[in-house]
């Protein structure tokens, strides 16, 4: 399947910057289930975008803005073609063994809610990863509630667990702390989804979960959606956390308070292109 | 447990008993001395250490407040021979240190090779993924270390850790040498003592000697410090002082096209060099806590670049790190091919389930360490403890066996020290400090001397009410 994206991120500032520094991680990597068709990071102000990789193996571009500014847009438009390979993912880039996937992270911690949480879920599925992660899958999605209002970037997962609700952030986060107590790799995936609703106008970029299973690899997990990906997931950055991933990281200094807004469409590429 | 006696070795504590060769003018000075004189002397000092503003803030109470550590006006003695050994041990330790480090965040062969443990490495939160594969200018990662030893008997030091992060207390080394000398200047006339006031120009020469290749012939240095909330601000101040550098807060650089610039009155001028009393954490908003407001953002981008050097490095963390100290041995025989000169205390990794039992069995007898904790917090001395701590660390070992280890406790050397009932033996380590620059190991004499105050105690953490000592080195 053919998805474009079109994805503006606008920061506004009371009053103009000194200067601004981001780090993006707006960029995806073809990998098996999926070819970059076209992709363009571009911004609306005079400045320099370097283009790195992260430890991880993530695409970055450091964004570096000379004062004064008033605001910046940061555009992405892209297009990628997709196969479903059963929430599989291979091809992609690995930069380390899958121990580091293991470690905890602040957002990533398990308390003993959670660890409860994950331990009941080997009594009802034994201790066969793959099932063990459907059923941990299951479980975060009935149990949690997708709310977007009581829950911040810096909400850990024992914070969206004590509640019970959350955003696609959360979820993930709920997921691979309950995964990596029980002894499997697992690493936030940031992206895009098309949603089969018909509704192309999205409020916010998506994020789910890879985890490591013995002879099959990395497979995706949405808890969110409560599926694994098929092709109407884009994969765009990983990360210990949704620290590691962050589509844009960014500091300003001076500028008062900061206003941002995203414009998200996600949605079938047009029938033209796709016959290109 | 009988412990060496600095001054009498293991002989019994009595007036005629003999004193080691190090300590004989002490030991006239001491008789002679009455002990009214010595007490005067000793809230002079007091009265040095408070106008000089020598504070150490302590977390964990109601209150954080600012204390003053106990000096004692005794010192710590050592022989220039025996000084030797040690130092040549230190440099060992912190060749091997800095061989470590260039291979955990580049090829990686002494995890290959088995030497520690692949897990203990990934699964470090202090193994900083962003310093993998990414060079550091010359390649030197523990620009200055505070290596911590114990003494338990006349020819055997071990080392207790390797702080390699922003260890402190160099300050101190300093000013208690100074005030000795204010205090007792015929003991100077009468000691050979060789000098410690070299450390600011063996640090900055160090600094100097590791800046980036792009940095001209006169690198700009500067020290970053947390700010006067932090424990060791004194010390920052105090350091940037006798460096003749800048002390500056993250609020007063800035990182424009991946160099690093500090705000001064004639604007803006580039940083070659940064002395950062800051941890990991707190250095950089973009990569690692994105809530710090300590750091500079965008400082990690000039890192990876090249422009700027940071000492120590990003990533040190993981070489002194409890669980990683207990390969030392394995790790100096790899990378260097020759025996370790300074032993490790035996430790029991938790994580091994044998050592667990084992550890869970003796708890009355051993120290227990958190893998990642410093200054004696989260630690257990067993022999101390009461019930109810030997209780809580028993679960917490069952809890998460890997985040300890376990030594025995040491019969750390004594040393005379005058507490309230007279002179009396105390238990005491030294932390030597131990500078890298691209020019070798520079290492002045002795290091700070700390001391338990308390009758019995082990514990010589300033954090936990420990004082300090001059330390000699004598040339015979």
């Amino acid at each position: 399947m053919r998805i474009s994206i079109a994805h503006d991120t606008t920061y506004a500032y009371a009053i103009p910057a000194r200067a601004v520094v981001q780090i993006l991680r707006l960029t995806p990597r073809s990998h098996e289930g999926m070819r970059v068709m076209r992709w363009r990071v571009e911004v609306d102000v005079d400045g320099r975008l370097r283009l790195g990789e992260d430890s991880l193996g993530n695409i970055t571009h450091t964004l570096s803005l000379a004062g004064p500014v008033g605001g910046v847009t940061v555009s992405v438009n892209g297009e990628v073609e997709t196969v479903d390979t059963q929430g599989v993912v291979r091809g992609t880039v690995e930069r380390f063994p899958d121990a580091v996937y293991l470690r905890t992270t602040p957002l990533t911690e398990a308390d003993s809610a959670i660890r409860d949480f994950a331990d009941g879920l080997l009594a009802d599925n034994g201790s066969d990863s793959l099932s063990l992660l459907h059923g941990l899958l299951n479980a975060i999605h009935r149990e949690i509630a997708f709310d977007p209002h009581p829950t911040e970037v810096t909400t850990t997962a024992a914070e969206a667990f004590a509640m019970r609700r959350g955003v696609c952030q959360d979820l993930s986060h709920i997921f691979i702390a309950a995964a990596r107590h029980l002894g499997i790799p697992a690493r936030y995936v940031s992206g895009h989804f098309m949603r089969n609703d018909g509704v192309t106008e999205q409020d916010a970029a998506h994020a789910w979960v890879e985890a490591k299973i013995p002879d099959l690899g990395w497979v995706g997990f949405d808890p969110t959606n409560g599926i694994s990906p098929a092709d109407a997931h884009v994969r765009v950055a990983i990360g210990l956390d949704y620290l590691g991933a962050a589509p844009v990281r960014g500091s300003r200094y001076g500028g008062g308070d900061e206003r941002m807004g995203v414009k998200l469409t996600v949605q079938k590429a047009a029938q033209w292109q796709a016959q290109a | 447990m009988t412990a060496f006696d600095e001054m009498h070795g293991f002989t019994t504590h009595t007036e005629e008993a003999n004193v080691r060769v190090a300590y004989e003018g002490l030991r006239t000075w001491l008789q002679d001395t009455p002990a009214d004189l010595l007490a005067t002397r000793r809230s002079q000092a007091e009265l040095f250490f408070r106008r000089i503003g020598i504070t150490f803030a302590v977390y964990g109470e109601a209150e954080m407040s600012e204390r003053l550590i106990p000096f004692d006006i005794i010192p710590r003695v050592l022989m220039k021979t025996e000084w030797e050994g040690v130092e040549r041990g230190l440099r060992q330790r912190v060749n091997a240190l800095n061989a470590f480090l260039r291979d955990v965040y580049g090829p990686r062969e002494c995890i290959r090779a088995g030497v520690v443990p692949a897990e203990l490495i990934y699964r470090n939160p202090y193994y900083r993924l962003e310093m993998v594969g990414r060079p550091v200018p010359h390649g030197i990662y523990v620009h200055m270390a505070g290596i911590d030893l114990v003494r338990v008997d006349e020819g055997t030091f071990y080392v207790l850790e390797d702080n390699v992060r922003t260890p402190s207390g160099v300050s101190y080394m300093l000013e208690n040498r100074e005030v000795m000398m204010r205090l007792f200047p015929n003991l100077f006339t009468a000691h050979r003592v060789a000098p410690v006031e070299t450390y600011p120009d063996a640090l900055l020469a160090t600094m100097r000697s590791v800046a980036p290749s792009s940095a001209g012939r006169d690198p700009t240095v500067v020290l970053l410090t947390p700010g006067q909330f932090n424990s060791a601000f004194y010390e920052h101040s105090f350091l940037a002082d006798k460096l003749g550098v800048e002390l500056v807060e993250g609020s007063d650089l800035f990182v424009t096209d991946d160099v690093v610039y500090m705000r001064t009155t004639d604007g803006p001028k580039r940083v070659d060099v940064i002395y950062r009393r800051i941890d990991d954490d707190f250095l950089d908003p973009l990569v690692f806590r994105p809530d710090s407001i300590l750091g500079v953002p965008g400082l990690m981008s000039a890192y990876e670049a090249g422009n700027v050097t940071l000492a120590n490095a990003v990533g040190t963390g993981v070489a002194d790190d409890k669980a990683i100290y207990s390969y030392m041995p394995e790790i100096i025989r790899f990378f260097l091919g020759e025996e370790p000169i300074l032993g490790n205390v035996p430790t029991w990794r938790c994580r091994e389930k044998e050592a667990l039992s084992y550890v869970l069995d003796h708890l009355g007898e051993l120290v227990v360490k958190e893998v990642n904790g410093s200054g004696g917090y989260g630690m257990l001395v067993g022999p101390h403890a009461s019930s109810k701590e030997l209780d809580l660390f028993r679960r917490k070992l069952k809890h998460a066996p890997d985040n300890f280890i376990a030594q025995p406790t040491l019969a750390l050397s004594t040393c005379p020290t005058f507490v309230a009932s007279g002179v009396a033996p105390r238990h005491i380590d030294l932390r030597p400090f131990v500078l890298t620059g691209t020019d070798g190991v520079r290492i002045v004499p002795g290091g700070l001397t700390r001391v338990a105050l308390k009758e019995g105690s082990l514990v010589v953490n300033s954090s936990q009410g420990g004082g300090t000592k001059d330390t000699w080195v004598l040339d015979a």
